[in-house]
């Protein structure tokens, strides 16, 4: 009997005890990865899930956005930039037991340029020559020319290292060498990734997470305030955060994104080539009470294709001040005294089609008025970005330092400026960093100045936790829900 | 059969011309042209229209539904694992109409006229009347975050068969109400018509109560309309919970099709349309098949 | 006929609602303060405010104006449609043009139509129209059967065989004889496809296939207040209060015109 009691007991505090250092963590995601290979679709829902969690870089990004050694214990660049030397950590092992060598770096890279590659980000390996295998633990990448932004293409999600061994069932079956190992996948439901006993870094504190996969709003919502979830990553109600923040179970994350959302303009469709329309527009756009009205006040204002938080980052924000009188005036200049109709399509995210409304009204104000149309993204994809059928729209370009947008005239705005297109080709291929903040700088001030697009704001990442957990990144600088540092805290 | 065939072939030629290509969808907005292509060949997007089709339904019929573009794993697999949540779902909201619903109609044709029959006909009438992702929304804002006796949705799947019945609960009341106030309707139409038939006349006539006329007799010849409506009503249910699906984010068929509508994976949004009318055409005929066990007049006809 | 009355007055009012919101509201819909959102319900804003600032009172009284367009369209095409399908049908019982009528019915019965709606939004992108027409097309084989079966039984009468003993043609016979008499018959079920149409647009708005903003519609109202339920729940309750209401109306309305237009019906209440 008393061994029994004594049993009890001990079998209580346990359980008390493994309550108590809770080492699972839920985290709530609004879309779904469609498969779980991040070298072959444009998903950011895979890099969140699996992004230096399940697999690893030659490079990586660290929470502020920098790029640190990630599998490269080491690297080295030639005199003329245009050889990477990269030595590999010695002792690390695929999920499946086989080692990380030379050869698979070479595969990876191989496989992402290769001619019949579906890698979304193929631009990242376009300067790659050749990639050899020096020896087990070596890899001499050559460039075609030297290049400013190498290694920060190197740590991107879509450059991760791949094993040949695992590649065919990668979709559903990912094999990585990160932290964390890939264990369920309840399609519509979530994703369990467990603890890699064999992680050849610091082992992370987390035995278990899993990513609920939760699209509506409102359901996000209550499933956060139900704490099904312990914590929204990017949480997608914006006017819901004032209550989570007033809840002292929950404490609300408010980071920066690489997403500069714009209002952006078809340059080459009438009215819009003219610049003094686009300007009449930069001008009709009170970038505040978007930011108010759709973000509920979270958004930092830009006035330039650059993300505020970047140390190149110029406020340009006074050359497009809200001035609805200046924008009728300049309307007038334009021939257009009586205003103009014109398509505003918007694509699903409320940043568009809460904003959309907003500008919609605003442009209104000054004699625009504009036809909306809500559009799904595969439509907007086929209408807006590849059929350029379109006035103005509304998105958010979330990755990072992608200016180079600018310098290409066949892009979905369709801005030709040579000038610009030739600094953005010097920026390419500069090493120097004072050299390069005074390029961005002189980039930035260019499409500023030409009103390519009405720039409204920096869009913030929202993350709703619970209090207790810690050592989720506050900020975005890529596409990753980084897990190595979480845990909770008592 | 050619009903099916006519069905397969609308489906394919609506869903094919559906603006949107899959590849690109999925490579993004700094995908290059020649990626995209790539991608287009390894699923198969290049074929000529008749070959896919072919391709499908012969597919199809060997119970191979193809592969997803999205998830890129047999459609079959992916489906049947969201029946397991679509079907009960369905049959306990179907469970529950007729448990709802069977009593208030006989409650309220036995008590023809009076207060009780005039409420509940009253409550019905609210009921039709409710949208359901409204009557859902303001229960997840009761129970699931103001009481927190339930959990806002989500779905544990069957490993826990309490957790998940408890998950179902909500979503299946939500679709329930609406259903079982027509089927309440109905019920009380469909007896209060055969109580004025000549037979339960005699059978008054024969001494008989109001009361066990109606259970002896006029119950059983009131399940045709009844029957006919629980069919429509299963398959809607199977079909229609797409809204309920989203609202309590359950990973069902209906959600698993909304989505594949908007990543344009085609040959997911077919095969889960022909299944849905398939199953349309299957529930017909079984109610067919108990049309003639409740009135074996109708036997020779089916 | 209380329920004639309860609910034709609910059904006039938002009529009424949606008529005069052509000529006047009480705020201008177009026109956003974002700085005066989400205001609870108070004096000089009866129903509230919404997210964008804008007077939820006024918001109803447009979107009443959608849904109502939407669904008298959409059971305009039905009927269009569907009446002279099934009066064809019906005229030549059995026939070939009667089996691939009845058939072609069968078939739209068994897709499922809230997917067939977002299909077709998601082919010719989202607008009222759009809307309409996918809800429009499930009412053609419900008016199609209805009209059918009610003809059917109409044909074996005796004026209908003087009819065509006078030489009239089926068509003519459809037209004068078989009409009118489907006709009580056709109004009864046009309401109660109203007031599905209703609710239909409602769902579509909802998850963003019906009419496009600026445009004022119920189902994208509620779609626009899910997330704030909790914090400003009058955004939510009153455009579902709205849908409620007018629903219930034009059901009461139908069941009312049913029973007096079917003396049958009534004596058995």
């Amino acid at each position: 009997m008393t061994r029994w009691i004594l049993g009890t007991v001990a079998a209580t505090a346990l359980l008390t005890g493994t309550a108590f250092a809770k080492t699972d963590v839920t985290i709530g995601l609004q879309l779904e990865p469609p498969h779980l290979d991040p070298t072959s679709a444009a998903a950011g829902a895979i890099d969140q899930v699996l992004y230096s969690n399940v697999f690893e870089g030659l490079m990586r990004f660290a929470a502020d956005g920098s790029v640190v050694n990630g599998l490269a214990k080491d690297w080295s660049i030639s005199e003329d930039g245009k050889t990477y030397t990269f030595t590999l950590h010695s002792d690390v092992k695929f999920h499946d037991g086989t080692d990380l060598e030379a050869s698979d770096v070479v595969f990876s890279l191989d496989r992402a340029r290769a001619e019949d590659s579906v890698n979304a980000q193929k631009a990242l390996f376009d300067n790659i020559e050749t990639v050899e295998a020096e020896d087990n633990l070596t890899v001499k990448v050559t460039l075609t020319a030297p290049q400013g932004n190498f290694l920060f293409n190197m740590a991107w999600g879509d450059a991760v290292i791949v094993a040949p061994e695992s590649i065919d069932d990668i979709k559903v079956k990912p094999v990585g060498t990160g932290a964390f190992m890939f264990n369920d996948w309840k399609q519509g439901d979530s994703i369990t990734l467990v603890r890699n006993q064999g992680y050849w870094g610091d082992a992370p504190k987390l035995e278990e997470a899993t990513f609920k996969f939760i699209s509506e709003p409102t359901a996000a919502f209550a499933a956060m305030m139900a704490e099904d979830v312990d914590a929204f990553y990017s949480y997608p109600a914006p006017e819901n955060l004032a209550q989570f923040e007033a809840d002292p179970r929950f404490t609300v994350l408010a980071g920066n994104t690489e997403g500069e959302t714009i209002l952006a303009m078809n340059n080459k469709q009438a009215p819009f080539d003219n610049i003094l329309v686009r300007q009449a527009v930069s001008h009709a756009i009170d970038r505040q009470s978007v930011i108010d009205g759709a973000m509920f006040g979270y958004g930092t204002p830009i006035g330039s294709h650059f993300a505020p938080h970047n140390p190149a980052y110029v406020d340009l924000t006074g050359n497009s001040e809200f001035n609805p009188e200046k924008a009728k005036a300049l309307l007038a200049e334009a021939g257009l005294a009586n205003g103009f109709k014109t398509t505003l399509k918007l694509p699903p995210p409320s940043y568009a089609r809460r904003g959309g409304e907003i500008i919609a009204a605003q442009l209104r104000a000054v004699g625009i008025e504009t036809e909306i149309s809500n559009l799904e993204w595969a439509q907007w994809l086929e209408q807006a970005f590849r059929g350029k059928d379109f006035g103005l729209t509304i998105v958010s370009h979330t990755e990072p330092m992608d200016i180079g947008i600018y310098a290409r005239p066949d892009y979905y705005f369709q801005y030709d400026n040579p000038k610009l297109q030739k600094l953005v080709a010097d920026l390419d291929v500069e090493v120097d960093a004072t050299k390069r903040t005074d390029m961005l700088q002189s980039a930035q001030m260019i499409i500023s100045a030409d009103y390519v697009n009405g720039y409204l704001f920096q869009l913030a990442l929202t993350s709703v936790v619970n209090a207790k957990l810690q050592g989720l990144w506050p900020d975005a600088p890529t596409q990753a829900i980084d897990l190595t540092g979480v845990s909770w805290s008592e | 059969m050619i009903s099916l065939i006519v069905a397969s072939l609308v489906i394919f030629a609506c869903i094919e011309v559906i603006p949107g290509d899959p590849a690109s969808f999925m490579l993004g907005i700094n995908a290059q042209p020649d990626t995209v292509a790539a991608l287009r060949e390894e699923l198969g997007l290049n074929a000529s229209l008749s070959v896919r089709y072919l391709s499908w339904v012969t597919g199809m019929l060997s119970g191979d539904f193809g592969t997803s573009y999205t998830y890129r794993t047999p459609v079959a697999e992916i489906i049947a694992e969201r029946l397991w949540l679509s079907l009960p779902l369905a049959l306990i909201a179907l469970g529950l109409t007729v448990f709802i619903a069977f009593p208030i109609g006989i409650l309220a044709a036995t008590k023809r006229g009076s207060w009780t029959d005039m409420s509940v006909m009253g409550a019905t009438q609210l009921g039709i009347a409710v949208p359901n992702f409204w009557f859902a929304m303001l229960m997840v804002l009761l129970f699931a975050i103001n009481l927190r006796w339930f959990s806002a949705g989500g779905f544990p799947g069957w490993d826990n068969p309490f957790a998940a019945l408890k998950a179902l609960t909500l979503p299946s009341i939500a679709l329930a109400l609406p259903q079982a106030s027509i089927l309440a309707r109905v019920m009380r139409s469909a007896l209060l018509d055969t109580l004025s038939e000549d037979y339960i006349r005699t059978c008054r006539a024969k001494g008989l109560t109001r009361r066990q006329a109606l259970w002896r007799h006029a119950l059983r010849n009131a399940m045709i309309p009844v029957l006919t409506i629980i069919g429509l009503q299963f398959s809607f249910l199977l079909a229609g919970a797409i809204i309920i699906e989203n609202v309590f984010y359950l990973p069902g068929l209906g959600r698993l099709v909304f989505q594949a509508i908007s990543q344009r994976d085609l040959i997911m949004v077919e095969s889960v349309v022909f299944l849905l009318v398939f199953a349309v055409i299957i529930v017909n005929f079984a109610v067919d098949l108990a049309y003639a066990w409740v009135d074996p007049r109708l036997r020779a006809r089916v | 006929m209380r329920n004639l009355i309860v609910g034709l007055t609910l059904t006039a009012i938002f009529v009424l609602a949606a008529l005069v919101s052509f000529l006047w509201t009480p705020y201008d819909v177009t026109v956003l303060e974002i700085a005066n959102k989400l205001k609870p319900p108070t004096f000089s804003h009866w129903f509230g405010t919404d997210h964008f600032g804008r007077d939820i009172f006024s918001m109803i009284m447009v979107g009443a104006r959608t849904s109502i367009a939407v669904a008298v369209v959409a059971v305009g095409i039905g009927m269009g449609l569907g009446v002279p399908l099934g009066l064809a049908a019906a005229a030549r019982k059995g026939s070939f043009l009667d089996e691939v009528i009845m058939r072609g019915n069968d078939l739209i019965f068994a897709f499922p139509s809230l997917l067939i709606a977002i299909l077709i939004t998601a082919i010719f992108g989202p607008s009222a129209v759009n809307a309409i027409i996918a809800i429009g097309i499930f009412n053609i084989p419900v008016f199609a059967r209805l009209t059918r079966g009610a003809a059917m039984s109409l044909w074996t009468h005796d004026y209908i065989l003087a009819a065509r003993v006078a030489g009239k043609g089926a068509t003519r016979i459809s037209v004068e004889h078989i009409l009118p008499n489907v006709a009580n018959l056709l109004i009864v079920q046009g309401t109660i496809q109203f007031s599905l149409g209703i609710l239909a647009e409602a769902a579509l708005s909802y998850v963003g296939l019906g009419a496009q903003p600026p445009t004022p519609s119920w189902g994208r109202m509620l779609a626009d207040a899910q997330t704030l339920i909790a914090l400003a729940p009058h955004v939510a309750l009153f455009p579902g209060f709205a849908i409620l209401f007018t629903v219930l109306g034009l059901n009461l309305a139908g069941d009312g015109i049913r029973d007096l237009l079917d003396p049958k019906l009534r004596v058995q209440r």
